[in-house]
């Protein structure tokens, strides 16, 4: 089955970046499929790799990165929602005249229409947040 | 030549503006998915009815004042907009504190019509059971 | 149609709305800070023993665990799932929803 997650809360404030993160390690590990993770509201903050918690805490935004890369997922931040929340990659970054970026590995920006398209092409949608 | 997907989706709002962004974030999904051709309607519940009253001045606050935007609605062919009766009534609300929110219905020669539809609890139970993808702002 | 509901019944409505307008033979699944709803003599238990009446009810257990909840705290018939039965409970339901 095809699944999309929406994540709308950011991590370490909201237990929704990682409930949507165990579900989404759950599913690729029972033979699923996740089509998409979008990004949305203060959810964008699961997309910086500037974070940097506590040794003995969990790394919410390289647990993504980790899974991206082991199971190929597409995971897309919101330009909207990203732009005013400071979450930037090289491109915007040039666009915007500002001095470096943040986005993490295995993360991409792009429009809200990515969520759309992850209603339509997923068998279901989930969403992740407060 | 396989047709495309039309789904229907539903965006249930149930905050109250300007206290939060996900009314103003969930209206930009609204617009924004009409671009998709899919059979889109919104409801308000709860809090949500709150997006839909009229005289919103935000000039004191400085934060955007977005509710002229769900008058665009209509020309994204966002139509539908259902309103729980209960949610309303519960607050002290009736439809005349509403925003006159209209469409041109261009299978009735273009006659303009409210988009605001007022439904009990039951009727909206009903058409949320209907829906494919429901997202809730 | 699965419902998730995500916030504690003793600070936001979502386990209200979500009951008012779910069907009977709904699943709904109690994460996160919503699984208080689940644990027996408080003032939803009521309610929420009704919806078991023609729905089926189910609590994330790593989030019980978290909060220090004993199984034997629940409303009786309420199952228990894990990430995985989570996963099951949203390919069983041809659709979602997230009570937030």
């Amino acid at each position: 089955m095809k699944f999309a997650l929406m994540v709308s809360e950011g991590p370490y404030t909201h237990q929704s970046s990682d409930t949507a993160w165990q579900f989404a390690k759950a599913a690729l590990e029972s033979g699923h499929e996740i089509f998409r993770v979008f990004f949305y509201h203060d959810g964008v903050n699961n997309g910086t790799r500037f974070t940097a918690p506590p040794q003995d805490d969990r790394h919410i935004v390289n647990r993504w990165s980790e899974l991206a890369e082991e199971y190929g997922l597409d995971l897309v931040v919101c330009v909207a929602a990203a732009q005013r929340r400071g979450i930037i990659d090289a491109d915007e970054a040039k666009r915007h005249g500002k001095d470096g970026d943040n986005i993490a590995p295995g993360f991409r920006i792009s429009g809200l229409g990515q969520l759309i398209e992850a209603g339509i092409e997923a068998d279901r949608l989930l969403q992740f947040g407060d | 030549m396989s047709e495309p997907t039309v789904k229907r989706f539903m965006y249930i709002n149930r905050r109250a503006p300007y206290g939060t962004v996900y009314s103003v974030e969930g209206l930009e999904v609204a617009l924004i998915g009409a671009a998709f051709e899919q059979d889109v309607c919104m409801a308000f519940i709860d809090d949500g009815v709150y997006q839909l009253k009229k005289d919103q001045d935000t000039s004191a606050t400085g934060i955007k004042n977005f509710s002229p935007a769900y008058r665009a609605l209509g020309d994204y062919d966002v139509t539908r907009l259902y309103v729980e009766g209960e949610s309303l009534q519960a607050r002290g609300l009736t439809e005349d504190d509403l925003m006159a929110l209209t469409y041109e219905d261009e299978d009735d020669d273009w006659a303009e019509k409210p988009s605001i539809r007022l439904v009990s609890r039951e009727e909206l139970s009903g058409l949320i059971d209907q829906q494919d993808v429901i997202l809730h702002f | 149609m699965l419902h998730t509901i995500n916030k504690s019944p003793f600070e936001k409505n979502s386990l209200e709305s979500c009951l008012r307008l779910a069907k009977p033979g709904h699943d709904i699944l109690l994460i996160e800070d919503a699984v208080y709803a689940a644990t027996s003599g408080t003032i939803v238990s009521e309610l929420v023993e009704a919806a078991m009446e023609d729905k089926n009810v189910s609590v994330l257990g790593p989030d019980l665990a978290s909060r220090g909840i004993d199984e034997a705290r629940l409303l009786k018939g309420i199952g228990i799932v894990d990430y995985a039965g989570f996963v099951d409970l949203t390919v069983k339901n041809d659709k979602v929803q997230s009570w937030l």
